[in-house]
């Protein structure tokens, strides 16, 4: 299965990758891992590809890596529609002190967009 | 740190304090209590009988462990608890629990056999008032936008709509 996965570096999308990385490896998935500025993360998108980067090479999978730039879930919707994505994984939000989640924006505009099925990862 | 949320410019007037009683919509005599962590056992008993069509967002958990995890951090000294009791058992719970910015995000539960009987706005008066003597000031909560029914409790209590941008409807209330 071609799999592309967006990333924006924070706690929840960590996951997504382990996740994904897991069944990629599992499956023989072939992955691409877009990256995208969130401004509720403070990395630098450089370190947060770096860490990327090391993760994939950790579990032995090849996969692309990509930037993404303008509006995130408009990109992520493109490339995941136009270059024949078979699944679009992004974090599914964040949870508040009490527990409730919280759907981002990114999460919300690709479930709503996307023709490409979309997993979401909390 | 302060949270870009907006506020009621007017506080709201002063809630009922915990401990009350109240009769229900049926008749049936409801005691509201202040909680704290000697009840989990309770809350336990009530999350495990808890419908699931009537989560929100992702709480209470499904799993034994998860509530139990969810009740622990709920049940934290910092935070507020208050639960609706009939015949010795809990029917309803809500909590106020502090976030990061020093303000409050409120939940309530009521199973549903005691649901539309005036519960939920009494239970969640009573703690907003166990929040004003305690000193808080800023109280906020998330809803799913097709939940008319809680929203208009809500604005019933005095929560105003702050953000509707977002995939759920955020409220506000000033308690001081």
């Amino acid at each position: 299965m071609k799999v592309l996965l967006g990333h924006s570096g924070g706690e929840l999308s960590w996951e997504a990758l382990r996740q994904t990385v897991e069944r990629a490896a599992a499956a023989g998935d072939s992955l691409t891992v877009a990256i995208y500025d969130d401004d509720a993360v403070s990395d630098p998108l450089e370190d947060i590809e770096s860490q990327v980067r090391a993760e994939l090479a950790d579990a032995g999978i090849d996969a692309a890596v990509r930037r993404l730039e303008g509006h995130v879930g408009g990109a992520l919707v493109e490339l995941a529609d136009g270059e024949d994505f078979d699944r679009l994984v992004v974090a599914g939000g964040s949870r508040s002190a009490l527990g409730k989640i919280q759907l981002g924006s990114v999460a919300e505009f690709v479930v709503l967009n996307a023709e490409t099925p979309v997993t979401l990862i909390r | 740190m302060t949270s870009n949320r907006t506020y009621p410019d007017e506080a709201a007037g002063t809630f009922p304090r915990p401990p009350r009683t109240i009769t229900d919509r049926d008749g049936r005599e409801i005691d509201l209590r202040a909680a704290d962590r000697d009840d989990r056992e309770t809350l336990l008993s009530m999350y495990e009988a808890f419908d699931p069509a009537d989560r929100a967002q992702g709480i209470p958990p499904v799993k034994e462990y998860a509530i139990q995890n969810w009740l622990e951090t709920v049940l934290e000294a910092e935070n507020l608890n208050a639960i609706a009791w009939h015949d010795g058992d809990a029917v309803g719970h809500t909590m106020l629990v502090a976030d990061r910015e020093g303000e409050h995000e409120l939940a309530i539960f009521v199973l549903s056999e005691y649901q539309g009987a005036g519960i939920g706005t009494e239970l969640i008066a009573t703690l907003l008032g166990h929040g004003q003597r305690e000193g808080l000031e800023k109280v906020w909560l998330t809803v799913e936008r097709w939940n008319k029914a809680a929203i208009a409790l809500y604005q019933k209590v005095g929560f105003e709509i702050c953000d509707t941008e977002s995939f759920e409807i955020e409220m506000t209330i000033r308690l001081d």
